[in-house]
């Protein structure tokens, strides 16, 4: 559509404005992005210090340092268990259920379900579960397993998306060949579908990082690294909910909500990247 | 032999993953009624969801004012962010030029990505102060949340509907054209109509989003737990009264707490359930 035929540069009054209307929204959409960017950017590049990433946090130096070093680990771990485990649901969908079976049909609501639960609800949930009844305390651990149910959906759908662009011909070959279906699985589809697992491991890398309700009440508030799984432990996102809980530090925090947003949403670029390349080469 | 072992062991294997999210629902189901319902039943359903003062030194565990509160964010986000974002989608899918297009689209992705706790921060020190000038006050509450709030669904509306445009056949518009109508009465009555249920969708998971946000709102609501009397009163939401009380709360009052969640568990039920719903219409049409 080139927008040069007749039918479209109609000049009536009702076409016109609705034309400027659409045109208005559009263009508010996009200057919204460069609004919120820009402002964080512009106030928050200037606030970056040496003092912010020195190895350990205190009240004077209010360092962001350990906090991205517990984003590393918890996000690692987290991904640890949710990718084997949500790749293999995928696979389980894919491969080998049969379609519109009940449980498949349980499956799927019940990963939709989870998709749509808010962040704080699962901060409750693995308050309750993890915090309270196993009685781990505030913990690392508490926050990395409340963070694997919450990105398991995120991953399943996008490794099943990769998993159906995968031809029908690559399996059949394999079969031909005279390999199993678990070989044909690891060594001809899951091969071949890493582009599209990939795209959906960063994009939860992208949630987790910027998550913050999930994990007040669950990995804790603690300012400093350890590493230790039984320790309390603050996210760069929980790290600026502190800052501004405690309300004295607002050059830090916009210092904060810079690195925190170019993570984030560095990684989330990274994910449609990989994710258009993958579409254009299967030219759909 | 030793290959069927294995081809079974990773059947189960694979079929347990699968069922992972089944459990987990079905914990998060349970362990959230088992620890909320008996502080409802405590303090007497009734008292509970339409009690009017939320106090909880003194026992009076009343949530209407956040439920209520809640409503009223979630039709500002509505009232802001839909028409906005159908605007902008059906400039996506059918007014903006292919180069626009590659710059914009990018955008809208990227405007999903960025925390809840960004956004609650670009809202507290950006349009809270303009609130304070136009309207006086602290400038915290609802309007302020709705507006927030509105942007934060923007990114959810713009891809689902321009997706649920996009899949319209050809020909409806074709015919249309073939018909005498113009580009834009083509695009507004008869591709939006044909396309209704999932821009339904959209609009539904955009108000799933708004329900379930607390980072945002708590930094821009103002909190306070009581009715609002206007637009721009300080309000508290499902979401952030959790948030705001969980750290320090003990006994009745915590279990009033995950009650609260679990409210907010069934409205969001509620919602999936409905967004699920139109989805499947749109898949069979």
């Amino acid at each position: 559509m080139t927008g040069t035929t007749a039918y479209k540069n109609n000049k009536n009054a009702g076409s016109r404005a609705i034309r400027v209307v659409v045109w208005t929204a559009g263009m508010t959409v996009g200057l919204l992005f460069l609004l919120i960017t820009g402002y964080i950017l512009i106030k928050g590049i200037p606030e970056i210090k040496a003092s912010l990433f020195e190895r350990h946090y205190n009240s004077e130096n209010v360092s962001m340092l350990p906090a991205i070093l517990n984003t590393l680990e918890i996000s690692l771990l987290t991904l640890g268990i949710a990718v084997p485990v949500g790749v293999a649901a995928a696979v389980y969908l894919c491969e080998y259920a049969k379609r519109g079976s009940r449980l498949v049909k349980l499956i799927r609501v019940t990963v939709e379900t989870l998709q749509g639960i808010p962040s704080i609800v699962y901060g409750l949930f693995g308050y309750l579960l993890f915090v309270i009844s196993l009685g781990w305390g505030y913990s690392m651990i508490a926050g990395v397993l409340t963070l694997v149910i919450m990105v398991l959906p995120v991953i399943i759908r996008t490794a099943e998306e990769a998993l159906l662009a995968v031809p029908d011909s690559y399996r059949e070959g394999s079969f031909g060949l005279g390999a199993g279906k678990v070989r044909t699985v690891f060594r001809i589809i899951l091969p071949s579908a890493v582009p599209g697992i990939l795209a959906g491991v960063i994009l939860a890398v992208g949630r987790i990082a910027g998550e913050t309700a999930a994990l007040i009440f669950t990995a804790g508030t603690a300012g400093n690294f350890t590493g230790n799984l039984a320790d309390s432990a603050r996210t760069l996102s929980v790290h600026m909910y502190c800052l501004w809980n405690e309300g004295l530090y607002t050059s830090e925090a916009y210092a904060t909500s810079v690195i925190l947003l170019v993570m984030v949403v560095g990684m989330n670029a990274i994910s449609n990247f990989i994710a258009k390349r993958l579409v254009n080469k299967n030219g759909k | 032999m030793k290959i069927k072992i294995r081809e079974t062991g990773m059947r189960f294997v694979f079929l347990f993953s699968a069922c992972v999210s089944i459990i987990a629902v079905a914990f998060i189901i349970a362990f959230l009624l088992y620890n909320g319902i008996p502080a409802m039943s405590e303090i007497g359903f009734f008292k509970f969801l339409f009690g009017m003062t939320w106090k909880p030194s003194a026992g009076l565990y009343g949530i209407f004012p956040m439920i209520v509160g809640s409503i009223c964010v979630t039709a500002g986000a509505i009232v802001f962010g839909v028409p906005l974002g159908l605007g902008c989608a059906a400039f996506l899918a059918f007014f903006c030029p292919a180069k626009l297009h590659r710059v914009l689209k990018p955008a809208v992705e990227l405007l999903a990505g960025i925390p809840s706790i960004v956004y609650g921060f670009f809202g507290l020190m950006v349009i809270v102060p303009v609130m304070q000038t136009f309207f006086g006050g602290s400038g915290k509450g609802i309007l302020t949340s709705s507006l927030l709030l509105g942007f934060m669904i923007l990114p959810t509306v713009i891809n689902v509907t321009e997706s649920s445009l996009r899949a319209v056949p050809n020909h409806y518009y074709e015919g249309s054209l073939a018909l005498g109508a113009t580009h834009e009465r083509s695009v507004f009555r008869v591709i939006f109509p044909a396309a209704k249920s999932g821009v339904f969708a959209g609009i539904i998971l955009g108000i799933g989003r708004a329900v379930g946000e607390t980072m945002a709102v708590v930094m821009v609501a103002g909190n306070q737990a009581i009715m609002p009397e206007s637009v721009t009163s300080g309000i508290r939401t499902l979401t952030t009264n959790i948030i705001l009380e969980m750290g320090y709360a003990a006994e009745l009052h915590r279990e009033a707490l995950i009650a609260t969640g679990v409210v907010l568990f069934v409205f969001i039920l509620i919602i999936n359930l409905s967004f699920s719903a139109l989805k499947r219409k749109e898949e069979r049409s």
